[in-house]
C-alpha cells in the first residue's frame, strides 16, 4: 500500500518558509524556460502568418532579403505575364511589383534610431494579403505622399500617429492611416505608392515582386520557368518559406541563449531542492522508522519522498508557468539580423509549452529528489526508530 | 577567536548540505559573470571605436549610399584631415552561418585605422593586387586563411560570386582590437559593379574621416551635414563610437532582457541559500537557547549566523570568480567568433563580488532574526 498524498502535502505545508523558498526558486528558473519558448514560438507565429500559402515572393538571385535584390521593370512584367499567376476581378494579374527599403526612425523606448522598412506597393498590394486590415484613418492615396503604418509602429516609434508628417527623400510623407496585420511582420512596416517611392529614392528597380497562384500546385512550374528564363536573373519561393527563412538566425540565437540559460539555471535550482529534501529527510528519521515499522516498503518510502519532491516542483513550476503567462501581454521588439530591420512580436503561449514547461519543472523535483529519497528508503529499521 | 572557530564549525557541521550550496553558488556567481561578458562584448565594438574618427551616411537609414562625388565635398571641410571610403559587401562565405563582416575599402582606410597593424611588405603586396584582400588575425585563425589563399564570396548585395587573393593578415595592437573582417579594394568593386550593375556604381556606403581635433567632432559633424542639406542624399555623421553604439541600441530589447535574468540567476541562488540558512537555524533553536542562557546576547548569536552565511557564500563566490576567466575562453571558442572579443573586465568581477556578499547578507536577515529573538524557555523545550 502507498504513502497517502495527503500525508506527503502536509509535510509541504509544515515546512512553509522553506518550500516557499525552494518553490520559488524552482518558479524563477521555470519562468525563463517558458519565456524562451514563448519568445521563440512568438517569433515563429508572426513569421509564419506573414505569409500566404499561395502567395510567392520573387527576389534577385544570391539576395538573402528584399532590401538587398532588385528587379527592374522588364524582368517584372515578364514575370507578371507567366500564366501560372492568378488573374483578378478586373483582369489584371495579381502581382503587387514592391519597392522595400529601411529607413531610421526613433524608437519611443529607447529614443534611439532603429531601422523600419518601407514598402511600396502596388495597388493590388493589399488584395494580396488579405491579413492586413486597416484600423483608422484611411487608404494612402495613390500618386500621392501618403503612408500607412503597421500597429506595432504606431506604437513603438515616435512621429507615426495619423496626421504626422514623416520626412525623408526630400518630400514630406503624410501618415493617413494605421493598419493591423494580425500580428504578422507587416505590422513593423510602412507602406505607401511603389512608384512614389521609388521616385522619390531615385530607383529605377524594384525590390521584390508577390505575386498570387492561380492554383496552389503551380508554384514548382513558376519557380522552375524563372529559373531557365535566361532574361531573369530571379528566384521564387514561397511567402511562408521566405519569411521563416529570414528568422532563422534569431530564431537560433534565441534558442541557443534560452537553452545555456536554462541549463545552468536548473542546476541551481535542483540543487536547492536536494537540500531541501535532504533536510526533510533528516528531520524525520523517527518518522520514517514508524512507516516502515507500520508495514511501509523501502520502494513506498522512496515513492513519497519521490512524490514530495516532484510535488515541490510542480507548486514552483505552476508558479513559474503562471507569471511566464502574464508575459502574453508584453510585446517584444529587436532587430532582425537578417534583415537589419526592426521586428516586433509577441510571447505566445501555447499548450504544448505549457506541457514542456511542467515536464521541465517535475523533472527538476525527480532528478533533486532522488538522493535524498534514496537516504530515506535505505534507513535502517531500527537504527532510525532509535533516532529522536 | 572563538567566534570564527564557531561559524567555522557551524559551517562544516551538515557537510553534503555546505557542499552543495557552495557548488549552486559557485555556479550561480559563474553564469552571472559570463552573462555581464555577453552584454561587455556586445558593446566591444563600440568600445573600441574611436571619437576621433567620424563616420557619414546617408540620413534615411544606411540601407542607401552616398554619392563619390560627396568624397572631395567632405575632405573641403576646416579640421578635417583624412577621407576614406567604407562599402559593407555582405557575401556569404560557403554558408550563411560562417557570417563575418566584409568591407571595400580606399586605399588610404589602412591610415586612419593605426590599431590595425599590417607589416609594410604585405601592405604593399596587398597595394599592388587588384583582387586583393587583408583579413584579421581572428577571421584569419578562424577558417585557417593564410596569405595566397583565394577566397570565394557569394555576393547577397552585389551579384555573383568574387574571389579575393589574401595579400595579407591584419594584427590587432592589443586585444580589444577587433581583427575578425575582411577589406578588400574599393575600386576593384567599383569597377566590377560598374559593367555589371551601373545603378550601383560610384556609390560608397560610408565615408569615414579623422579629424585634427577630436575636441572639434561635433562642431565638424554639423558642418559636413550643413554642406548636404537639402541635397539628393542627405547625410549623418556621428563618431565612430556614436556610429557603433547605433547597432548596439537596435537589439538593446535583447541586452536588457540578458542583463535581467543575469539577476534572476542571483535572485534564485538567493532564494537557495535562504532556504538552506533558514532550516540550519531552525534545527539549532535548542543550541541558540542554550548560548542565551549562558550569557551571550542577541547580537552575538546574529553575528553566528551572519558569520556563517558571509563564509559560505565566500567561499562559493570565489570559486565563481575564479573559475570564469577559463569558462570565458571555452565559451568563446565554443560559439566560434560570434564574440570575436570576449574577455572579463574587472567591473564584472567586482560585480561578482558584490553580489556574493549581497546573497550572504540577505539569506542571514531572516535566520538570525530567528536567532536573536529565541526565548530561553522555549528555545530550550523545542525538539529540532
Amino acid at each position: 500500500m502507498a504513502i497517502p498524498l495527503a500525508y506527503i502535502a502536509r509535510n509541504l505545508w509544515t515546512r512553509r518558509l522553506t518550500t516557499t523558498l525552494t518553490a520559488g526558486g524552482l518558479a524563477l528558473v521555470v519562468f525563463v524556460f517558458a519565456a524562451v519558448l514563448m519568445l521563440d514560438a512568438g517569433l515563429k507565429k508572426t513569421l509564419v502568418s506573414t505569409g500566404e500559402h499561395d502567395n510567392v515572393v520573387v527576389i534577385r538571385k544570391g539576395a538573402e532579403t528584399e532590401v538587398q535584390s532588385a528587379i527592374d521593370r522588364n524582368q517584372a512584367s515578364i514575370m507578371e505575364m507567366h500564366p501560372s499567376v492568378a488573374i483578378g476581378a478586373d483582369g489584371r494579374p495579381l502581382a503587387s511589383k514592391e519597392e522595400v527599403v529601411l529607413i531610421s526612425l526613433v524608437k519611443i523606448s529607447s529614443n534611439k534610431p532603429s531601422n523600419v522598412v518601407i514598402r511600396g506597393i502596388s495597388p493590388t498590394g493589399l488584395g494580396l494579403r488579405p491579413q492586413v486590415k486597416l484600423v483608422a484613418g484611411r487608404m494612402f492615396k495613390a500618386g500621392s505622399s501618403e503612408i500607412i503604418v503597421g500597429s506595432s509602429v504606431a506604437k513603438g516609434f515616435s512621429g507615426t500617429q495619423i496626421g504626422e508628417h514623416l520626412r525623408f527623400a526630400q518630400r514630406d510623407w503624410t501618415v493617413v492611416g494605421t493598419f493591423d496585420a494580425g500580428g504578422s511582420g507587416f505590422d513593423s512596416e510602412i507602406w505607401g505608392d511603389v512608384d512614389q517611392l521609388m521616385q522619390s529614392f531615385r530607383r529605377t528597380s524594384y525590390s521584390s515582386m508577390v505575386v498570387r497562384l492561380a492554383q496552389t500546385n503551380l508554384f514548382d512550374r513558376f519557380k522552375a520557368d524563372i529559373d531557365v528564363d535566361p532574361r531573369l536573373a530571379d528566384e521564387a519561393k514561397r511567402e511562408q518559406a521566405f519569411y521563416s527563412d529570414q528568422s532563422k538566425a534569431l530564431s537560433t540565437f534565441i534558442n541557443i541563449l534560452g537553452f545555456t540559460l536554462s541549463t545552468i539555471f536548473s542546476i541551481a535550482a535542483m540543487i536547492g531542492a536536494m537540500i531541501t529534501m535532504y533536510a526533510s529527510v533528516a528531520n524525520r528519521v523517527a518518522e520514517i522508522g514508524t512507516l516502515r515499522a507500520l508495514g511501509f516498503k523501502r520502494i513506498n518510502v522512496l515513492a513519497a519522498f519521490l512524490v514530495e519532491a516532484m510535488l515541490l516542483a510542480l507548486v514552483g513550476g505552476i508558479a513559474g508557468l503562471g507569471c511566464a503567462a502574464l508575459m502574453q501581454f508584453a510585446s517584444f521588439s529587436t532587430t532582425n539580423f537578417q534583415t537589419f530591420a526592426d521586428l516586433s512580436f509577441r510571447f505566445i503561449l501555447t499548450p504544448t509549452i505549457v506541457v514542456k514547461t511542467l515536464a521541465f519543472s517535475v523533472t527538476m523535483g525527480l532528478i533533486g529528489g532522488f538522493l535524498p529519497a534514496m537516504r530515506a528508503a535505505r534507513m535502517n529499521i531500527v537504527d532510525a526508530l532509535r533516532a529522536r | 577567536m572563538y567566534l570564527l572557530k564557531l561559524i567555522a564549525r557551524n559551517a562544516l557541521r551538515h557537510k553534503l548540505r555546505t557542499i552543495l550550496t557552495v557548488v549552486g553558488l559557485t555556479i550561480a556567481v559563474l553564469a552571472y559573470g559570463l552573462l555581464n561578458t555577453v552584454v561587455d562584448a556586445w558593446y566591444a565594438g563600440a568600445a573600441a571605436a574611436s571619437n576621433a574618427r567620424l563616420v557619414t551616411r546617408n540620413a534615411i537609414s544606411l540601407v542607401f549610399a552616398l554619392p563619390l562625388s560627396y568624397e572631395s565635398r567632405i575632405r573641403g571641410v576646416d579640421g578635417v584631415t583624412l577621407v576614406a571610403r567604407s562599402n559593407w559587401f555582405g557575401g556569404i562565405y560557403r554558408e550563411p552561418k560562417n557570417f563575418f563582416a566584409q568591407f571595400a575599402v580606399s586605399d588610404n582606410y589602412l591610415d586612419l585605422y593605426p590599431e590595425l597593424v599590417l607589416p609594410a611588405q604585405q601592405r604593399s603586396d596587398y597595394l599592388r593586387d587588384r583582387k586583393g584582400c587583408l583579413v584579421g588575425r581572428q577571421l584569419a585563425n578562424q577558417f585557417g586563411f593564410k596569405v595566397g589563399d583565394v577566397i570565394p564570396i557569394k555576393g547577397t548585395i552585389y551579384p555573383g560570386t568574387w574571389e579575393f587573393v589574401v595579400r595579407g593578415i591584419l594584427d590587432g595592437r592589443d586585444e580589444t582590437t577587433i581583427t575578425r573582417q575582411l577589406l578588400f579594394h574599393w575600386e576593384y568593386l567599383n569597377e566590377t559593379v560598374r559593367k555589371k550593375t551601373p545603378r550601383q556604381a560610384d556609390q560608397v556606403g560610408v565615408y569615414v574621416f579623422g579629424v585634427s581635433n577630436p575636441d572639434d567632432a561635433a562642431a565638424i559633424s554639423r558642418s559636413v551635414d550643413s554642406v548636404f542639406k537639402n541635397s539628393l542624399a542627405e547625410t549623418l555623421t556621428e563618431t565612430e563610437q556614436a556610429f557603433q553604439l547605433g547597432f548596439v541600441a537596435m537589439s538593446n530589447q535583447i541586452i536588457a532582457a540578458i542583463r535581467v535574468v543575469s539577476y534572476v540567476v542571483i535572485v534564485i541562488i538567493m532564494a537557495v541559500m535562504a532556504n538552506a540558512m533558514a532550516m540550519s537555524a531552525r534545527e539549532r533553536t535548542v543550541e541558540y537557547a542554550t548560548l542565551k542562557a549562558l550569557g551571550f546576547g542577541p547580537a552575538f548569536l546574529a553575528l553566528l549566523v551572519f558569520g556563517e552565511s558571509i563564509a559560505i557564500c565566500a567561499i562559493g563566490g570565489s570559486l565563481g570568480i575564479l573559475a570564469t576567466p577559463p569558462a570565458a575562453s571555452l565559451f568563446k571558442q565554443a560559439t566560434g567568433g560570434v564574440f570575436p572579443i570576449f574577455n572579463v573586465s574587472v567591473e564584472t568581477i567586482e560585480l561578482q563580488a558584490a553580489c556574493t556578499l549581497a546573497i550572504g547578507l540577505a539569506a542571514a536577515i531572516v535566520p538570525a532574526l530567528h536567532a536573536a529573538r529565541v526565548r530561553i524557555v522555549e528555545g530550550l523545550r523545542a525538539i529540532g
